[in-house]
C-alpha cells in the first residue's frame, strides 16, 4: 500500500481534534448499540455497521461547513453522526417511529438531514453518486464556494454511476470530492477479485483529475487529503478522487449467519489499527487530552445513545394510516 | 418424496441443469462456496457491483452460443440494467430477425415483508410484463420453482425469474428425479366452485389460509397460481371463472397496470367469460404506494389472508 499522506498530524487545532474524537467515537458507540438493538428486536431489517471506518467519514466531514453536502451510501450512520446529525432523530428512524427522521419510513439504510446538507444514504451501490454530483452542479451554479462530496464503497467504484459522474464532474470542475472507502471487501466478495487494479485513486488519472490514497485509519491524514481537495474545489479546480484504505470489523451486515470470506487473523490484524484507539493515544501523547478526560468523553457519549434509546422508545410508532402520506409534495 | 426449501429448490435446478449443460455459467455479485466447488471459477464468477454490463455481458455470451444464468440478488438492482434488459435483451431476437437465441435466465428476489423499506422491497413484474419479448415466471412452492426454473434454464429466450423473499424458507415435496414445470401453464393450487381467486407467489398461500377459513363459513374458494406471468396461462383462468362466476385476485405488488389489471383484462375481454362473470371482480393488492420501514406501516401496505376475506365477502356479497 503506497500512503501519500504519512505526515504527522498538525496540532494547531487542538478542540477541533477533541471534537473529531468524540464524532468517532460517537459513531463507533451508536453503532454499538444499533447491532445490540438490532438483534434483541428493536429494529429491524437489516443493519450495516461503519465500525473500524469512522476515521473516515469524520475526517472528511471535518473539513467541510454545514452548508457544504454529502451523500452517503447503505452503511450510511457514521456519515450522517459525521456531519452533525441528531442522535434522537437517528436512533428514532431505526427503532421505525413517528419522531425519526423519516417518520419511520426509511430505517437504517435511508437516513437523511437536508438540513446539515446530509443528503441520504441510499440503498443502491452507486445510486447516490450521481446524485450528488447534481449537488456538486448546484453548489457551482449557485457560487456560494460550497462543496459536495461523495462516499462510496471499493465495490460502488466498479459501477458505471461512479465513473460517468467523475468523468462529467471532471469536465465541468465541479466543486466535488469523491472518497472511495476501501475496506477491501464488497459485501461476500473480495475487492481485488474485481478490481483490475490495486488503488482505485489510480483510476483518477484516467479523468485527469488528482487521485489520493490515505490510511483510512488516520483521521489526520484523512482531514488533510480532504482539506487540500476541499480547498481545490472552493477555488474552482474542480473534483480530488481520495480513496481511504480502511476495513470494516463487522459482518456486511448484522444479520446473523451470512457468509464472510474474511480471514480471523486479517480482522484481527486491522482491529490492531484501531482509528479511535490509535488517535485517542495519539492525542494522550501529545498532551491534548488525558484518560481520565476520555473516559468522561466516552461516558458522556454513552449518556447520549442511552438518551436517544429512551426518545426513540418513549416516542409512537407513525400511524399505519401515514402509509399513503408523502407520495408527492404538496 | 423429500422436502427442501424454495431457495434450495432453487439451487438445485441451477446445480443440475448446469451438470448437464456444459453451455451454462453464472454470474452475480457474489460467487457462492458450494457453486464455485461443483463448477469452478471459470464457470461460476464473482462480477463486480456492475449489472448493466454483465447482464449485457450475458446478454453477448447467449447470442454466441452459451446459456449463461444471472443472479440480479434483488429485482432491486437489475433496474441499473434496464437499458440492456428493455432496450436490448427483450428485443435483439425480434428487431435482427431472429437470427440468433438468446437463452438467458434471470433470477431475482421480489416481494416485501422484510421491513427493508422501498428500495428492497418490490414486486415489479407488471413493468417487464409490459416489454414484448421476455418470459417470466413467479414460482409459489419448491416443486414449482425447480420446475419452471430448470424449463427456464432450457428455453432459448430471456426469461426471468421472480422468486418471493418470503417464500425462501418456505418447504415441500419435491422428487428427485429430473422434472420440469412448464412454462404458461397454471396450476389449480385449490378447487373451488363460488368464487376463483388468482393468486401470485406468497399470496398463492395466504389465499389457500384464506379459503381454509371461508371454507367454514361455506364458501368454496378455487386458488389458482399462473406461476407464469409470459406467457400466462388465459385459458385456465378463464375456464375458472367461467365455472365460479366470479373472481379476485391477490397480488404482492400495487393494482396499477399491474398483473392483476392484466388477469381482470384477460377475464373481461373473452366475452364467454365475461358473461359468465355474476359480479364484478375484484383486487386484492398492496396499497400504491413505496414500501415504508416501520412494521405498522409496511403491514398496512400489504395485503394479507384477512383482507383475501374480506375481498371474497364483498365479491360475494355484491351477488
Ligand atoms: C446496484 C446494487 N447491486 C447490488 C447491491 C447489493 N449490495 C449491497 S451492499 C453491497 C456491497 C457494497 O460494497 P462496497 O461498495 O464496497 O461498500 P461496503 O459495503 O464495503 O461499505 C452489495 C453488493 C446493491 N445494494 N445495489
Ligand atoms: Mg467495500
Amino acid at each position: 500500500m503506497t500512503l501519500t499522506t504519512e505526515k504527522q498530524p498538525r496540532f494547531h487545532r487542538d478542540s477541533k481534534q477533541l471534537e473529531m474524537l468524540r464524532s468517532m467515537q460517537t459513531i463507533r458507540r451508536f453503532e454499538e448499540r444499533a447491532s445490540d438493538d438490532y438483534q434483541a428486536g428493536a429494529i429491524y431489517g437489516v443493519v450495516h455497521c461503519y465500525i473500524g471506518e469512522e476515521a473516515v467519514a469524520v475526517g472528511v466531514c471535518a473539513a467541510l461547513n454545514r452548508d457544504d453536502q454529502i451523500i452517503s451510501t447503505h452503511r450510511g450512520h457514521g456519515h450522517c453522526l459525521a456531519k452533525g446529525a441528531d442522535l434522537n432523530r437517528m436512533m428514532a428512524e431505526l427503532y421505525g417511529r413517528q419522531t425519526g427522521y423519516c417518520k419511520g419510513k426509511g430505517g437504517s439504510m435511508h437516513i437523511a438531514d437536508f438540513s446539515i446538507g446530509m443528503l441520504g444514504a441510499n440503498g443502491i451501490v452507486a445510486g447516490g453518486i450521481p446524485i450528488v454530483t447534481g449537488a456538486g452542479l448546484a453548489a457551482q451554479l449557485e457560487g456560494k464556494g460550497r462543496v459536495a462530496v461523495s462516499f462510496f464503497g471499493d465495490g460502488a467504484s466498479n459501477a458505471g454511476p461512479f465513473h460517468e459522474s467523475i468523468n462529467i464532474a471532471a469536465t465541468w470542475k465541479l466543486p466535488m470530492l469523491y472518497v472511495c472507502e476501501n475496506n477491501l471487501y464488497s459485501a461476500g466478495t473480495i475487492a481485488a477479485d474485481t478490481l483490475a487494479l490495486s488503488d482505485v485513486a489510480a483510476r483518477a488519472a484516467g479523468y485527469g483529475i488528482p487521485g489520493v490514497v490515505v490510511d483510512g485509519n488516520d483521521v489526520m491524514a484523512v482531514y488533510e487529503a480532504a482539506e487540500a481537495a476541499v480547498s481545490r474545489a472552493r477555488a474552482g479546480q474542480g473534483p480530488t478522487l481520495i480513496e481511504c484504505k480502511t476495513y470494516r470489523w463487522r459482518g456486511h451486515t448484522e444479520r446473523p449467519g451470512q457468509e464472510d470470506p474474511r480471514p480471523k487473523e486479517e480482522i484481527e490484524e486491522w482491529r490492531q489499527r484501531d482509528p479511535i484507539n490509535r488517535f485517542a493515544t495519539n492525542l494522550i501523547d501529545q498532551g491534548l487530552l488525558t484518560e481520565d478526560a476520555w473516559q468522561k468523553m466516552d461516558a458522556e457519549i454513552l449518556a447520549a445513545i442511552e438518551d436517544a434509546v429512551k426518545f426513540s422508545e418513549e416516542s409512537p410508532f407513525p400511524e399505519p394510516e401515514a402509509a399513503v402520506e408523502d407520495i408527492f409534495a404538496d | 418424496m423429500p422436502k427442501i426449501s424454495y431457495a434450495q429448490a432453487g439451487t438445485d435446478a441451477l446445480i443440475e441443469e448446469m451438470q448437464q449443460d456444459a453451455t451454462t455459467f453464472h454470474l452475480a455479485t457474489s460467487a457462492s462456496d458450494e457453486l464455485v466447488k461443483e463448477f469452478g471459477s471459470d464457470r461460476v464468477r464473482a462480477t463486480p457491483i456492475a449489472e448493466g454490463a454483465f447482464t449485457g455481458i450475458a446478454i453477448g455470451a447467449a447470442g454466441s452460443g452459451y446459456r449463461p444464468i444471472i443472479n440480479w440478488g434483488m429485482i432491486t438492482f437489475s433496474f441499473v440494467a434496464m437499458d440492456q434488459i428493455v432496450n436490448q435483451a427483450a428485443k435483439i431476437h425480434y428487431m435482427f430477425g431472429g437470427q440468433a437465441k438468446f437463452p438467458i435466465t434471470f433470477r431475482a428476489s421480489v416481494g416485501g415483508g422484510r421491513r427493508v423499506a422501498a428500495q428492497h422491497s418490490q414486486s415489479p413484474y407488471s413493468m417487464f410484463m409490459n416489454l414484448a419479448g421476455l418470459k417470466m415466471i413467479l414460482p409459489s412452492t419448491p416443486y414449482d420453482m425447480k420446475g419452471l426454473l430448470k424449463s427456464a434454464i432450457r428455453d432459448d429466450n430471456p426469461v426471468i425469474s421472480f422468486e418471493s423473499n418470503r417464500l425462501m424458507g418456505v418447504e415441500g415435496e419435491v422428487p428427485e428425479e429430473d422434472y420440469t414445470v412448464p412454462l404458461g401453464v397454471a396450476d389449480i393450487k385449490r378447487e373451488g366452485s363460488d368464487v376463483t381467486l388468482v393468486a401470485l407467489a406468497w399470496l398463492v398461500h395466504e389465499g389457500l389460509a384464506a379459503a381454509e377459513i371461508l371454507e367454514k363459513a361455506g364458501v368454496s374458494v378455487e386458488v389458482i397460481d399462473p406461476r407464469s406471468l409470459v406467457p400466462m396461462d388465459e385459458a385456465a383462468i378463464r375456464a375458472s371463472v367461467q365455472k365460479t362466476g366470479r373472481l379476485v385476485i391477490a397480488d404482492e405488488a400495487g393494482p396499477t397496470a399491474g398483473a392483476s389489471a392484466e388477469i381482470i383484462t384477460v377475464v373481461t375481454e373473452d366475452r364467454e367469460t365475461f358473461a359468465k362473470l355474476k359480479t364484478p371482480p375484484k383486487r386484492v393488492c398492496a396499497l400504491h404506494v413505496p414500501i415504508p420501514y416501520s412494521p405498522g406501516l409496511e403491514d398496512h401496505v400489504f395485503p394479507d389472508r384477512d383482507n383475501i376475506v374480506a375481498g371474497i365477502r364483498e365479491v360475494l356479497d355484491a351477488g
